[in-house]
């Protein structure tokens, strides 16, 4: 059962606000969806390999050299602040 | 509308020009858009210098099948100069540094792009009811949605408005819009196109295809569209066959199955009738058809809604208000920054399949969940793998129903997602699959699916070329739009 402490646990791991409503409303509607995903228990999967990519493809390397030009004021022009060619966020050290 | 070979050959004899068709697309644009809400934005100035430029390449005798002719991207494709928003809050402000590979490949062919198209916010839905940026209409009703993620595309398509759109497809988001909008639309194998400059969604699913009228002009995009790209480290080094070539080759002799499954509850009637005359259809072409069956497909769409929101779970971590993206006003603190950013730009479905991703990865759920969902994957797609082993192709209806009515399943997330249940399981095995028009239930288009081998997308697209040959379903059009 997803109350709205659980979901507001999921949301803070995911880094998302949200409010009591929302957290309320979204406990409803992740009760359904993991109802659905609960049929997954009836497959017979013993000795069964997990899948995680549809290609039987070995990963594909090149030699490590550099490749790439640097872009970054290409990059910072979507950043929403920028100071000195760095991004900036509010302070995360206290000055005391 | 003319097909894109007559297109190109009008644009090469000189009996049109690239400026022509470009402004004629822009005016259709312009008087039917407000209706469908199938454009996020309108790229005029840059359509203009496109189609002048294609003109002149096509003066100097440099004409490429694509050459000239307007088209649209949907706005999951990264396009430099010309906002990318993925359908999301998160994104209203982004212009992208670089074009997607899909994007350089028919820059190069010289197609010319009008405008972005809107879709589900990040590809997340079946309806195209959760874009930022409002609902897009059917173009056969406007009361209905036109399917997603990618109805956008298929909407214009399907109104006329550009002759192709690009599209993506993570779980039918191509194929699905397709069928509710009466176009063709494919989806190729894992790997075929590049994903390089594509807003991720689930990246083990993730592919790029094409929303177009025939099968003919898909595959023309498709050959434009494909081929290896050392950018995307899932990209396959094979090269791109002509399928323009390939789809003339005989169907005759070949097998295909119809998978029990496909016709199980749930189908309406007239969709099961109109499956039945295409499979009739498919017959006289020569195809011997026989029913088969797909053991553990019943399980594809609990499987998606683990693999897919847990993959999207961390492609998301990405928006964090810092680099790109939307940022929230005054933070206190950084965590505060993270929490309301992404609490203010990702709508309600997005945040839905984020915090079910975060569960089903988090500790004490992942065996459970995550390692059981990949576990049963590998049963679908060696279901898939065992057919193939008989069948040429199989086939179904792309979905169960026609096109629903807006608002009707919204507050249904689950009732949602099984508009899905035909078209997730070729995802999750990675394979190519095709739509196309199979006629009309209830006044309202319905698609046919054919389903091919890994890499057979000149297989699918041949019995798809061959099908509408014989058949004149994708050459009806909404009420109001000319042929």
């Amino acid at each position: 059962m997803f109350d709205a402490a659980e979901v507001k646990r999921l949301a803070h791991l995911a880094r998302i606000a949200v409010d009591d409503t929302t957290a309320a409303n979204l406990g409803g509607e992740l009760d359904t969806i993991m109802k659905m995903v609960d049929e997954l228990k009836a497959a017979e999967v013993e000795g069964v390999e997990p899948m995680a990519h549809p290609l039987a493809l070995s990963q594909r390397l090149r030699a490590d050299a550099v490749t790439e030009a640097p872009e970054r004021d290409l990059y910072q022009q979507n950043a929403p602040d920028t100071v000195a060619g760095v991004y900036r966020v509010p302070r995360v050290i206290d000055r005391s | 509308m003319k097909s894109l070979r007559e297109l190109g050959a009008a644009l090469a004899a000189g009996e049109t020009t690239s400026v022509a068709l470009t402004e004629e697309a822009l005016t259709r644009i312009a008087g039917r858009d407000q209706a469908l809400n199938s454009f996020i934005t309108l790229a005029h100035d840059e359509a203009m210098a496109e189609a002048r430029a294609a003109d002149a390449a096509i003066t100097r005798g440099e004409v490429g099948p694509l050459a000239g002719i307007p088209m649209a991207h949907k706005d999951l494709f990264c396009t430099t100069g010309v906002k990318s928003s993925a359908g999301s809050r998160m994104l209203d402000n982004f212009v992208a540094p670089h074009d997607a590979t899909v994007v350089e490949n028919l820059r190069r062919a010289r197609a010319v792009m009008v405008g972005k198209t809107n879709m589900d916010e990040f590809a997340m839905g079946s309806s195209n009811e959760t874009s930022f940026y409002g609902a897009v209409k059917n173009p056969w009703n406007t009361d209905c949605v036109p399917g997603g993620s990618s109805g956008g595309s298929a909407a214009a398509v399907a109104a006329r408005l550009v002759p192709y759109a690009t599209g993506t497809d993570t779980g039918g988001s191509i194929r699905q819009p397709a069928a509710l909008a009466g176009i063709t639309g494919l989806k190729p194998t894992y790997g075929r196109v590049s994903r390089y400059g594509i807003v991720a969604f689930a990246s083990s699913l993730d592919q790029a295809g094409t929303l177009t009228v025939s099968a003919e002009d898909a595959a023309q995009v498709l050959r434009a569209m494909a081929g290896f790209d050392k950018r995307d480290s899932t990209s396959v080094d094979e090269p791109v066959p002509d399928y323009p070539a390939l789809i003339e080759e005989s169907v005759k002799g070949k097998r295909a199955g119809i998978p029990k499954e496909f016709l199980a509850e749930g189908v309406t009637p007239g969709v099961r009738d109109a499956f039945t005359r295409a499979a009739e259809e498919l017959t006289k072409l020569g195809c011997e058809v026989e029913e088969t069956t797909l053991p553990n497909l019943r399980y594809s769409v609990p499987v998606y809604y683990v693999v897919a929101p847990a993959e999207a779970s961390s492609n998301l971590a990405r928006y964090d208000g810092v680099r790109y993206g939307h940022r929230a006003d005054n933070p206190a603190n950084l965590e505060d920054l993270y929490l309301r950013s992404r609490g203010e730009g990702f709508g309600t479905e997005v945040k839905r399949r984020i915090l079910i991703g975060t569960f089903v990865l988090s500790h004490g759920y992942f065996d459970a969940y995550y390692l059981r969902a990949q576990r049963v994957r590998q049963l679908i797609a060696d279901d898939f793998r065992e057919a193939f082993g008989k069948y040429d192709f199989l086939l179904g209806p792309t979905t169960p129903t026609a096109a629903f009515k807006i608002g009707e399943k919204t507050s249904d997330p689950v009732a949602m997602y099984l508009n899905d249940i035909f078209t997730i399981g070729v995802n999750l095995a990675g394979l190519p699959a095709v739509s196309v028009p199979m006629g009309f239930d209830g006044g309202l288009p319905v698609g046919l699916q054919i389903i091919g081998r890994a890499f057979d997308e000149g297989g699918i697209l041949a019995l798809a070329h061959q099908y509408q040959q014989a058949t004149d379903w994708h050459r009806q059009t909404p009420p109001g739009v000319e042929a």
